[in-house]
This record gives structure tokens, sequence and C-alpha cells, in this order.
């Protein structure tokens, strides 16, 4: 094989450039374990609220610096990390920069270490999940540009004519978490460190959520589906599925998200009308999703021996799964009598789980196990019984944590809205945060039997990476690709 | 009153949502019509991507267009009956305030007669009804628990409703003054007008008037302040006045702490406190059931347990 020969190193050809990829791959496995720490730390203070020490150790300032850690540190650099190897990969280039691109992978630890110092001392603007201060916001459009430009520039000089599906979902959500962060951080700063939105009102929520969704739907959604579309038909050695579905659903999907945010205000100030369109989309929103689940999936079919040895493919196709499920749970939860008894509640939380640990984090995890051995010159991981390990503490973690959250969040739904025949209400609110504690506790179990996990994943890539030598493969000339 | 400040921006909204649903049938319908014959593969486009990437071109799954054609044939119908294109009402005229109203009218038709029994009974005769008493608790877990407590035993700066030792006043009357219109209490800041030594004199003569231990050089001093400063509130003899919301400075009863700390504290930076008026949220029936529940935490003949 051509291919093959090709891709025995040697001088005088041209390489990929790993060095980015690696970094952000090691800090995926470093930020993945502090931000589940923290979020075990603050479901911990749920159950045990004496575990509340002081202003900087409260659940108030580590609960943001729980999600930003998981979504923007351990999501994001996942997201950095398998965009700059799927792009340079099937693209047949180099990143256009090694300069800038090493500019985006010290500049976003920059921000991540600045949210973890700002955010326990109470700075913060006061948007869930766009908490960070105003001159970090600016750092950020910055290092967004940047990756932009790297990401973009490497596609313009391809050396394949047709752009591979994951580099549409990537480029889809570089573009809009761009236009979410401008418009959403929008504030005239008093301060060096506080400054207020522009927006006021039912405006500013709207769109705080409308921010607030698409995070979800492309920084959480649209980019790990990018991820699959190239690590799924790698790791199962498959054609893709449907070309033509990975059309219609990717335009649907970047389409309708936009529409969604409003499901987070129902049967508040903001305008009848506005609520209606977002319940509306949001249930449109179920067949657009779950085209990417198909995709993946069906991709598997011809080989589906292969889940029961090869563990990656577990996390992969599970986190398509748990994709499938979270998707069709949201538009549910987006309908308005359902949203009358889910929303401030557990089930909200449970939700998100399901997405976040069982869609992204597994989906991730998976990718980065795919990449190391690859990253670092070996032919797999150092243990794969350990992945396999790995693989089921990460399940029964999500599984404990989100049928906890479901049963919790119902309950808090019908104790809340139960009244007496004198017309009083049945259960004073103390009384459904007693009945939620024996859900805190099976919380705190998932929660640490995923973080135990990612201890095992961190020794696993530590010992390949130790075994292993960097190397940056070379890149294959087009001829020898088609070979 | 209309979402828009103009009638363009409703025709703006409108045509958008309208547009869009059309777009999503056109992406729809355009690549539905694909089908493989029975019993053939679907090829694969042809393109190749990083050595081995491929993709066949299976067209769209059947019952996934279903589910697609069944969402978007929802939304048009929400949109005919339900607000959303502009500010278009639908043909059920449905708001989400006309749905509170009509849930709970509906509600308050079926408690009123409950209520309107209530009413007529007076509220000390009503505190011993069982089953009043447990509505009253009802409301009061629900709108009073967050300050006064579960047990009604307050707080910090928050009264305690149970030891018959009333800042207004305990009587029926009183009690549904205070829930009808809440109540501001405010006690003046004197630390810059007596200076830290005054300040602490006229602290131990209110540590005097509690019968708690005290400095009795300092009382001395404090009491001639007491007299000429205190005594607009307080009156004379420290009893305070209802009229006034002055709490009785000679019991053993504290809003902020009785010790000698607390009381400079007191004195030093005055106090702000403000109980919120129900009247127009709770409306007479269910002010004047609570009312009955919390006169009856100081006189009912056994302590009430509050909670469940």
């Amino acid at each position: 094989m051509q291919a093959k020969s090709a891709l025995e190193p040697h001088d005088g050809v041209d390489t990929f450039n790993y060095q980015v990829v690696r970094q952000f791959s090691i800090m995926t496995v470093v930020w993945g374990i502090v931000g589940m720490l923290a979020g075990v730390v603050i479901a911990a203070q749920m159950a045990w609220p004496e575990l509340n020490y002081g202003p900087y150790f409260h659940f108030g300032r580590l609960r943001p610096l729980h999600t930003n850690a998981v979504i923007f540190a351990f999501g994001g650099c996942a997201l950095f990390a398998t965009s700059y190897y799927v792009v340079q990969r099937t693209c047949g280039v180099r990143l256009i920069s090694d300069k800038l691109a090493a500019f985006t992978f010290w500049g976003w630890q920059l921000v991540i270490v600045l949210a973890a110092i700002t955010l326990p001392l109470g700075i913060t603007q006061g948007k869930e999940y766009a908490e960070l201060e105003w001159p970090i916001d600016i750092l950020i459009t910055i290092v967004w540009v940047a990756y932009a430009v790297v990401f973009f520039g490497t596609i313009a000089k391809r050396t394949q004519k047709h752009i591979y599906v994951a580099n549409w979902f990537y480029g889809a959500f570089i573009l809009a978490v761009a236009l979410l962060h401008i418009v959403n951080s929008l504030a005239v700063p008093v301060s060096m460190w506080k400054s207020y939105s522009v927006y006021a009102g039912a405006v500013d929520a709207m769109v705080q959520w409308w921010y607030g969704h698409n995070a979800v739907g492309f920084f959480l959604t649209a980019a790990f589906l990018g991820m699959m579309y190239y690590f799924v038909p790698k790791q199962a050695g498959r054609p893709v599925y449907s070309y033509r579905l990975s059309v219609v659903h990717f335009w649907a999907l970047v389409f309708t998200y936009m529409w969604a945010g409003p499901h987070h205000l129902h049967y508040t100030a903001l305008p009848d009308w506005t609520q209606s369109v977002g319940m509306a989309f949001s249930l449109i929103l179920l067949a657009p999703s779950w085209g990417g689940m198909i995709n993946g999936i069906m991709t598997l079919s011809g080989a589906w021996h292969k889940l029961r040895t090869d563990p990656i493919l577990k996390f992969l196709i599970t986190a398509l799964s748990f994709y499938g499920m979270s998707t069709f749970e949201g538009p549910m939860m987006s309908i308005k009598t359902v949203n009358a008894l889910s929303h401030y509640t557990d089930w909200t939380i449970g939700h998100v789980h399901s997405g976040a640990l069982g869609w992204v984090a597994m989906i991730s995890i998976g990718s980065i196990y795919y990449l190391i051995p690859r990253l670092w010159g070996r032919e797999k991981m150092y243990s794969i019984p350990l992945i396999e390990a790995h693989f089921w503490m990460a399940t029964l973690g999500v599984v404990l944590y989100i049928a906890a959250m479901w049963i919790s969040g119902v309950t808090q739904g019908l104790m809340w809205r139960a009244t007496n025949a004198d017309g009083t209400l049945t259960y004073a609110f103390i009384d459904s945060v007693k009945a939620s504690y024996p859900y805190y506790y099976i919380r705190v179990l998932g929660g640490i039997l995923f973080l135990g996990g990612m201890f095992m994943m961190a020794y696993n890539v530590a010992r390949t990476v130790m075994q292993g030598k960097s190397v940056d493969a070379p890149i294959p000339t087009l001829q020898q690709a088609h070979a | 009153m209309s979402d828009f400040v103009s009638q363009f921006w409703s025709y703006w909204v409108g045509g958008i949502v309208v547009l869009s649903l059309v777009w999503l049938i056109y992406l729809l319908t355009s690549q539905s019509v694909v089908k493989l014959p029975k019993g053939e593969q679907a090829g694969v486009t042809g393109h190749k991507w990083d050595g081995d990437l491929e993709e066949y071109n299976n067209p769209l799954p059947f019952w996934w267009m279903g589910m697609f054609y069944l969402t978007l044939g929802f939304a048009i119908v929400y949109f005919v009956l339900y607000p959303g294109l502009g500010d278009n009402p639908g043909l059920l005229n449905w708001t989400k305030i006309s749905q509170y109203e009509q849930e709970s009218a509906k509600k308050d038709a079926t408690i009123k007669p409950l209520y309107d029994k209530y009413l007529k009974v007076d509220i000390a005769t009503l505190s011993k009804d069982d089953e009043a008493h447990k509505s009253g608790q009802s409301l009061f877990l629900t709108y009073c628990m967050q300050c006064h407590g579960s047990d009604a035993r307050g707080a910090k700066g928050f009264p305690n409703l149970t030891d018959n030792d009333w800042l207004y006043g305990g009587t029926a009357e009183k009690i549904v003054e205070t829930l009808n219109n809440g109540r501001s209490g405010q006690m003046p800041a004197f630390g810059a007008a007596f200076g830290e030594e005054k300040v602490k004199d006229v602290a131990n003569y209110v540590l005097k008037l509690a019968s708690r231990n005290y400095d009795a050089v300092r009382a001395g001093r404090g009491e001639t302040t007491f007299a000429q400063v205190c005594v607009a509130c307080h009156q004379a003899d420290g009893k305070g006045s209802q009229l006034l919301g002055a709490p009785n400075l000679t019991d053993k009863v504290w809003l902020y702490g009785g010790s000698e700390h607390a009381i400079i504290e007191t004195i030093t930076n005055g106090r702000k406190n403000r109980m919120p008026a129900w009247k127009e949220a709770l409306g007479d029936g269910k002010v004047h059931l609570l009312a009955a529940y919390v006169y009856g935490l100081s006189h009912r003949e056994q302590a009430p347990l509050a909670t469940k």
C-alpha cells in the first residue's frame, strides 16, 4: 500500500501540526478532572450544606466555576483538539499558521485560568454560562477570531475539492459561537471588574437565553456532531450512513436551533408570541437532532460486532444514544404544559447532564482515546481493559445521576403544584427540599463514579504518553490518499 | 396591549416565522423524493477523505421524515390556534394571563364558600377551630415562613409570633391591620449624635431596664440621655409603644439581640425593618384565616406544631 509507506516519517516530508492537538488533548483530560471535581463538590454541598465554607468556597460561586470548567475548559479543549486534527486530516494540509494555533492554545488556557480566579472571587456578569467579566470576554473574542482564522484558513487551502461533513459542523460552531458571545456579552464597563449588560428586562432575558440555548446548540451539539462525524466512521471503519441525511439535518439543525431559546422563559414576562415560537421550533428541532444520531449509529450497520470488543466505539455509540435521548427530552420539556411541571426543578439539571455527561463527555472521551496513541506514535492506548472499566464507570455514573434528578425533579414539580381542598398548597417549599435529599446523595455517588473514570483515563493517557514520543504524521499526497 | 411598537414589526416577525417553516418544508421535500429500489444497496458518493473516510448516499429514513413532517404540521396548527405570528392572537384567543385568570377564578369559586363561612366567624373564635387552624398553617407555610420560620418563632430581625409579645399589638384587629397594610419599623441611628461613650452608657441603662448585668456608673449616665431622647418612642418606663411599634425594652424579648454588643450596634447604626402588605395579594379571606392562625399561636391551649 502506497499510503502506508507515506505514513512512515522521513526527512523532507511536510507533516501535520500535531503539537497543538497534543496540547489541547492533554488539557482536555486535565480540565475534565478539574471541572468534574468541582461538580462533585457542589453536588456534595447540596447533599451536605455544611460543606459551604466562607465566600470563596460557597455553592453560589463554585457552581459557575463548575459549568465554565466543564463546558469551556473540558469541552472547549476537546473541540480545539479534535477540530484541529480533523480539519488537517480531511483537508490534507497542515494548519495555515502554527503560531496562531499556539496562540489559541495559550490564550484559551489563560481564559480558563482567569475564570478559575475571578469566579470564586465573586466577579461575574450574572449571566448563566456567560459569567466572565468584560476584560475576559474581550480576550475570548480575540482567541476565537484567531481560531476562526486558523480553521477557515486551513479549509481554504485544502487539497480536497469537497469539504468533509465534520468541518461543516465545526465551522458552524465557530461562526455561531462568535456571534452569540459578542451579542450577549455587550456591556458597559464601570470598572476593571464590573460591567452592566446593555440590555434590560425581558429583552436582556431573551438575549441571554438566545445565547444560552445556542451555546447548547452550537457549542455542545453542532461542534460535537462534527467530532462524531469523524471519529465514529474512523473507529468503526465504515462509511457514513447517509450523505443526504447529513445535508438535510445539518441545515435544519443550524437553522432551527436559533429559534429555540424562548422555551427557557415559558410563563414569564416574555411576550406570548415569543414563547409560542420558541416552543414550536423546539419541537421541530427533534428530527434534525435525531438525524445526527441516525447517521452515527447506522454507520455501524455491518460492524455491530465491533461494539462487543472495542470500548472506544462503546463510548462513541453510547454517547450517540444519550444524545438521542436528551434531544428527545428537550423538545418534550419545551412544551408549555410539560414545562409547567419541569421548569425550575431538578429535572432540568438531569436533562442537562444526560447531554453533558452522556453525550458531550462520552463522545469527547472516546475521541481522545482515539487520538492519544496516534499523537504519540503508539499502536493503541496503554491499557484497553482500563478503557473498558472507564466506560462502565462513566455509564453507571450518568445513569445514577440522571435517574436521581428525574425522580427528584418530578417529585418537586408535583409537590409544588399540589393543593388542598381549601385552596392552600399541600407542601411548603422546605418539604420538597427534604424530599429531594435521597436523590442528592445518589447524585453525589453518580458524580464520583464519573470522576473516578476520568482519573483512570488520566492514568491510562499518562502511561501511553510515557511509552511513546511525540510524532507529527506526514501529509499524504492527494494521489496517495486516493490510492 | 400589543407587544410591538408598530404594526410593521408584527408583520416582520410573522413573515419570518412563516418563511422559516416554508424553508424547512422545502428543505425536506427537496431531498425526500429519492428512493432506493427494493433490495438495492446505496452506493458511496465517490468522495474520499483522510485515506478511508467515505459516505453512503442512503435516502432519508422514512420514519424520520414522517416525524419531521409531523412536527412541522404541529407548528402550523399551533400558530393558527395560538399567538405566534406577530400580534395575531390565534383562533383560541389564548394568553398566559387569561389562562392564569381562568384557572385561579375556577379555584377561587370552589373555595369561596369555605372562606365566606370563615369570614363570618370572629378571629378569636376561629383560632380555636382545628380545620381553620390547619388551613391557616398551610397559608403560613407558603407566605410567611420565609421570614418568620416554619415554627413561627422568627429569627434575628424577624419577630417571634408565638411568645405573645407584640410590637404593634396582638389583638385580632391589630394582627389583621399588620397583615393587610404591612409595617415599617425604624430605629434612628444615634452613633454620630451620641459618640461612642454615650452610646455605651445608654446601652447599659437599657441592660438595667431589661434586668441584665450592667455597669451601674454607665447606666446612671445613660438614664439621663434615655430620659431626654429615647423616651420619645420607648416611653419613660422603657416599655415602648405599640402605637409606634417601639419595642418594650424591659422584657426578655429581643428582635436584634440583647447583649451589650448588639444593643450598642442598634443604638449606633439604628435599625430598619419592614413587614410587607398582603391585602392585595391574598385578599380578605386568606388574611382573616392567617390572622386567626397567628392569633392562635399564642392563644390556643397547646403550642401548635408547625412542622409536618
